[in-house]
């Protein structure tokens, strides 16, 4: 019983971080394409930012993973 | 791969576990191979498991965390010191070109975000993604190697990259929190940095609630440099060692992989705190 609530708490983590971010990242991303195409001399420092937004971005589901993984494997 | 007599958890636990050097107090009973000793008077020891780790309290010290970011920061420092010295006007060879794209590219990072005169911010900002670069890079290294070469020297814990202890993050973006503080002092005196916490969202009547306001975002950067930092190589480091549960000849499928995947995140996240480093001191610098 309790192993089974622990392995619905980890996917739970890790579902439910991963959805958020994959929207946040899906429109950073099309957004990033879109300035790309209108205003393709920005590319490079449109890239830099693309990038630090997505590293902020990414950080939240990462973390629910290794909490997650935590939480499956060594409790 | 796993140990012949640890279970997978134990296994998982002993990899998380810091080489600790730290005060024991009197009195307390040590457990060590099936057998305890009750400690007459406080000791300063390495602790021999977790529990006795998370039993030394505030006063401990990692030592593996401090060995490993404190040669790293000189490796960065001594290596980069050598190439300025032996620098050359011509055409850049080798690790001379490698370390002049490294500081281009910070110094561009740092000209587009901090437009005040301090020569002191891209110095800082290069140190910082340097010494993170590296620290995160020790991720790379298979996580069985160091630990089990450091067991036949009788060193029972080992966590060699630096960046998953949350000591080590907290420590760089304390240090990023008291130059934030300094230089908004130093920019505005304490006056005008009170009143930019007190007078800012709102106008003069709401001040307790814009001071809270403030406040909360004031302490909110250093902690989320911090744990972003940590997190993630925490994430990282977690999912290479579940790898090396699998038996060794499938290790490879998963871990090759993921290790060509976190090449990416460990450079994304050097790069993320030291930029967000400038831009915080930008902001201190800013008048409202």
């Amino acid at each position: 019983m309790e192993a089974s609530i622990i392995t619905l708490a980890g996917a739970l983590i890790m579902g439910l971080g991963a959805i958020g971010a994959a929207v946040g990242v899906g429109i950073l991303g099309s957004k990033f394409l879109e300035g790309a195409a209108r205003q393709p001399e920005l590319i490079p420092m449109l890239r830099t930012q693309f990038f630090i937004m997505m590293g902020l971005v990414d950080a939240v589901p990462m973390i629910g993973v290794g909490i997650g993984f935590y939480i499956l494997f060594a409790l | 791969m796993a140990g012949d007599t640890l279970s997978k958890s134990e296994y998982i636990s002993h990899h998380l576990t810091n080489l600790t050097f730290g005060k024991l107090p009197a009195g307390y009973e040590r457990v060590s191979e099936g057998h305890s000793h009750v400690l007459e008077q406080a000791q300063w020891t390495l602790a021999h498991s977790a529990q006795e780790a998370a039993d030394m309290g505030f006063m401990a010290v990692h030592l593996d965390t401090m060995g490993w970011s404190i040669a790293l920061g000189m490796l960065f420092c001594f290596s980069f010191a050598w190439v300025a010295r032996s620098a050359t006007a011509g055409v850049p060879t080798g690790f001379q070109n490698f370390v002049e794209m490294i500081i281009a590219f910070i110094d561009d990072n740092v000209k587009s975000i901090f437009n005040h005169n301090n020569p002191w911010v891209a110095p800082l900002g290069l140190t910082i993604f340097v010494w993170i670069f590296l620290q995160n890079t020790m991720d790379l290294v298979p996580v069985d190697w160091i630990p089990e070469l450091a067991k036949l020297f009788g060193v029972h814990y080992m966590r060699v990259v630096p960046t998953t202890d949350v000591n080590a993050t907290a420590g760089m973006a304390i240090g990023v929190f008291i130059l934030i503080l300094y230089y908004s002092i130093k920019q505005k005196g304490v006056g005008g940095f009170a009143a930019e916490l007190a007078f800012q969202p709102l106008p003069k009547w709401a001040l307790p609630f814009n001071l809270f306001l403030e406040l909360v975002g004031l302490i909110a950067k250093p902690i989320s440099l911090a744990l972003r930092l940590f997190g993630n190589m925490y994430a990282g480091e977690m999912v290479f060692i579940i790898i090396s549960l699998l038996p060794f000849y499938l290790q490879w499928t998963l871990s090759v992989p993921w290790a060509i995947f976190h090449i990416l995140i460990i450079t994304l996240q050097a790069f993320i705190f030291s930029i967000l480093t400038v831009v915080y001191l930008a902001m201190a610098y800013d008048h409202h």
